[in-house]
């Protein structure tokens, strides 16, 4: 394990310090065509975002369909290496690192996927797939693998005699959870979970919410969670990065975002979300975004909400706004926010 | 009439628990929540519909005894999880069922019951006549609007083809009405974009297309499966809001089926909740939301964490599983998961409950008495919801 050496004495210095850190940190896919494959352009997925995870906290990323949060879950766990940009893990920078220095790493940066049904072969038995990061890693747990698989299976729930089921005799929910019992498997201490319940019931979904606190309580667990249903979010979160296009528009601990939202994009994302209650259908006050997000690949200048932004006026068309602190632990990128009490960004 | 019988009795026994008689009389008693419309049939009607699918593994019951009714210009909101039947249903309505050919050859739903839409029992119908009433008395919304659409024609093309076979109208018109639609459902450069095919539109332009193909011929039934469960919550938003304002523009009855409360909260007047086949609960949304009465529903209720309220406790899941449909357990089909099944003596382990009042338009399956169940909402289930 290439965990520090002085991991068992830690300080408090280091419990305050982030666990994971991200600077600058980009992620552009090449878009090749012709004869020569050459590159005409880039799908610019994640396009400079910073922030810092803090041990033992669920930190979560909304964002509509192609904003980048499942690009970043991917650069976070390294199944994608950066095209820019810094991912520091207990202080160690594992940006580019190879396959080889990486894979002990694995231990500690685990993944929970959305769909339970294409994440799991189904031609191995649950035990082989709970067991599997055990062989990969050449790591005998105590007691030996089976014992070790039973219990992890028993930990999230699942009936430890049903070791030798294949994945098709489960339910969406249970197939979930073995999910996780692999996840858990090499006690990792990040976990990046990417949409881990929106493939779920509703019923099942409350289940699997409450495994995942119960199990970051019983493992000193830190969550990166990446989901696109602000209900879940506002649910699990400590911290909630929202974002657009590729950049984080906002950040803030998770009840002063969905207590007052600074960035017209997050109020405009909160006043679209249905709610289930009745009372309230006629007074809400629902802000529609008009058109589509546009594309990656050419977004637009600046500030990238500005072509459906209802506040947008011509510094946001010529200048980037950068995020920042506005309020304390409140990070917005706006030239306009809402909920600001202060003058408007651009005149301090 | 005797059609109908002889097609029922080939079917399936109808009514072997659950009885038709009781289900009709709760019904009627919906109908009495309005008094000036109590000699009004409702505009569609559904009444004890069984649709089975024979399977390898045994009869699926997808749908077994399910009962409501609509009026014209609401809307209902069908809510359950996967496998609850509410697709099922939907495609019962419309017609989309494949039928045995014969009793023994060929597998495809089996169906009974009864379908009125407007007093004209579907059910009983040739598929040929049923094919006549679909697009123009109603249409339908399915989820994913890339698979719903033909890839190789463009959009326009089979706004058209609609909306011809049901109009005589020669195919400018038909186009002027095809660029029309586009443009009403909001999307931008109509007469541009209604040559385009359906991979040049967004998910969200998409499901726009099939709501105006949906809509080009004004039909008076909607049914909308999961319309906006593929698209993002901003999208979202514009699709609900589209529908409503599309509602109100030409009347129509809207069925709106989906697994989000959130949903059903903005747009449905009513709500049936259903579990395994069948209906567990069904009244006016500010009943559901408000007042619900079914353990099924608290459970729903309680799973969902809430965007519009900080977090309190934890959610309060329903335990395990839905069951399959081919072993439906006896009794109440939701009792295994029940916490509260054990207060009624066994009951609800063997017999099933039938659907009765529990205030005016508002009824329940569920073998809780009276004051257990107010009980149970006020002191455990309201003070964490």
């Amino acid at each position: 394990m290439t965990a520090p050496a002085d991991e068992p004495t830690t300080t408090t210095a280091e419990q305050d310090s982030d666990l994971i850190n991200v600077e600058g940190l980009i992620k552009h896919f090449p878009i090749r065509a012709g004869l020569l494959r050459r590159q005409v352009g880039a799908v610019q997925a994640v396009d400079g975002i910073d922030f810092g995870v803090k041990r033992r906290e669920t930190f979560s990323i909304v964002g509509e369909s192609g904003c980048g949060k499942s690009t970043t879950a991917r650069l976070l766990t390294r199944l994608l290496e950066p095209t820019s940009g810094k991912i520091t893990f207990e202080g160690r920078d594992i940006s580019h690192l190879k396959d080889g220095p990486m894979r002990p790493l694995r231990r500690d940066i685990q993944m929970i996927f959305q769909d339970p049904y294409s994440s799991l072969n189904p031609r191995h038995p649950v035990g082989k797939i709970v067991g599997a990061p055990f062989r990969i890693q050449g790591v005998t747990p105590p007691g030996g693998v089976k014992k070790a698989v039973q219990d992890l299976l028993a930990a999230v729930g699942l009936n430890p005699e049903h070791y030798n089921r294949y994945p098709h005799e489960f339910s969406g929910g249970q197939r979930q959870r073995i999910g996780i019992a692999r996840t858990l498997a090499l006690r990792p201490r990040l976990i990046v979970a990417d949409e881990p319940v929106s493939a779920l019931d509703v019923s099942i979904q409350a289940q699997v919410l409450n495994l995942l606190e119960d199990l970051q309580e019983e493992f000193d667990l830190t969550y990166v969670i990446i989901a696109h249903d602000l209900s879940v979010v506002r649910y699990v979160s400590d911290r909630v990065a929202v974002m657009y296009l590729g950049k984080i528009v906002e950040l803030a601990d998770a009840e002063m975002l969905y207590g007052a939202p600074m960035h017209p994009y997050t109020v405009a994302l909160m006043s679209a979300v249905p709610v289930p209650d009745t009372r309230r259908r006629e007074e809400r006050e629902r802000i529609l975004l008009s058109g589509d997000v546009p594309s990656p690949i050419s977004p637009p200048p600046a500030c990238r909400f500005h072509t459906r932004c209802w506040k947008a006026q011509e510094i946001c068309r010529t200048e980037e706004p950068p995020l920042v602190e506005l309020l304390p632990r409140h990070h917005v990128a706006c030239h306009f926010p809402e909920n600001y009490p202060g003058e408007p960004a651009q005149e301090r | 009439m005797q059609t109908v019988s002889n097609l029922r009795e080939r079917r399936l026994p109808t009514g072997s628990e659950g009885g038709v008689g009781m289900t009709t009389s709760a019904l009627r008693d919906l109908a009495n929540r309005h008094p000036d419309r109590v000699d009004k049939q409702p505009f569609l009607e559904v009444v004890d519909l069984r649709v089975h699918f024979p399977t390898d593994d045994g009869l699926v019951k997808s749908v077994d005894g399910l009962s409501f009714a609509l009026d014209r210009g609401k809307t209902l909101g069908i809510v359950g999880e996967s496998g609850s039947g509410k697709s099922v249903t939907s495609l019962a309505i419309m017609g989309l069922h494949t039928r045995p050919a014969s009793e023994q050859t060929r597998p495809g739903a089996q169906l009974s019951g009864e379908i009125y839409l407007e007093g004209d029992e579907l059910l009983a119908k040739t598929p040929e006549y049923v094919r006549g009433l679909r697009g123009k008395r109603m249409a339908m919304i399915f989820q994913d609007p890339l698979s719903a659409m033909n890839p190789y024609y463009t959009v326009g093309h089979q706004i058209i083809e609609a909306y011809q076979i049901h109009n005589p109208v020669n195919k400018k018109a038909a186009r002027k009405h095809a660029i029309d639609m586009l443009g009403r459902v909001g999307i931008p450069e109509p007469s541009r974009r209604v040559d385009a095919y359906p991979h040049q539109f967004s998910g969200g332009m998409r499901q726009r297309a099939m709501i105006a193909m949906a809509l080009s011929c004004d039909p008076d039934l909607l049914i909308a499966d999961e319309p906006t469960t593929a698209l993002d919550v901003t999208v979202q938003a514009q699709i609900l809001d589209l529908i409503r304002d599309l509602q109100r523009e030409f009347n129509s009855s809207v069925v709106l089926i989906t697994h989000d409360l959130g949903v059903v909260a903005e747009l449905a007047d009513d709500v049936l909740v259903m579990y395994a086949g069948r209906a567990m609960e069904y009244g006016s949304a500010d009943q559901l939301f408000n007042r619900p009465a079914h353990p099924y529903t608290w459970g729903l209720l309680g799973s969902m964490p809430r965007f519009d309220r900080a977090r309190s406790e934890r959610l309060l899941a329903i335990t395990g599983s839905p069951p399959s449909l081919i072993n439906v357990p006896p009794g109440c089909p939701f009792h295994p998961r029940c916490a509260y099944a054990a207060r009624n003596g066994g009951l609800s382990e063997e017999v099933r409950p039938e659907l009765v009042p529990v205030e005016p338009g508002h009824i329940v399956a569920c073998h809780l008495s009276e004051t257990d169940r107010e009980q149970i909402w006020e002191h455990e289930i309201a003070p964490k919801l």
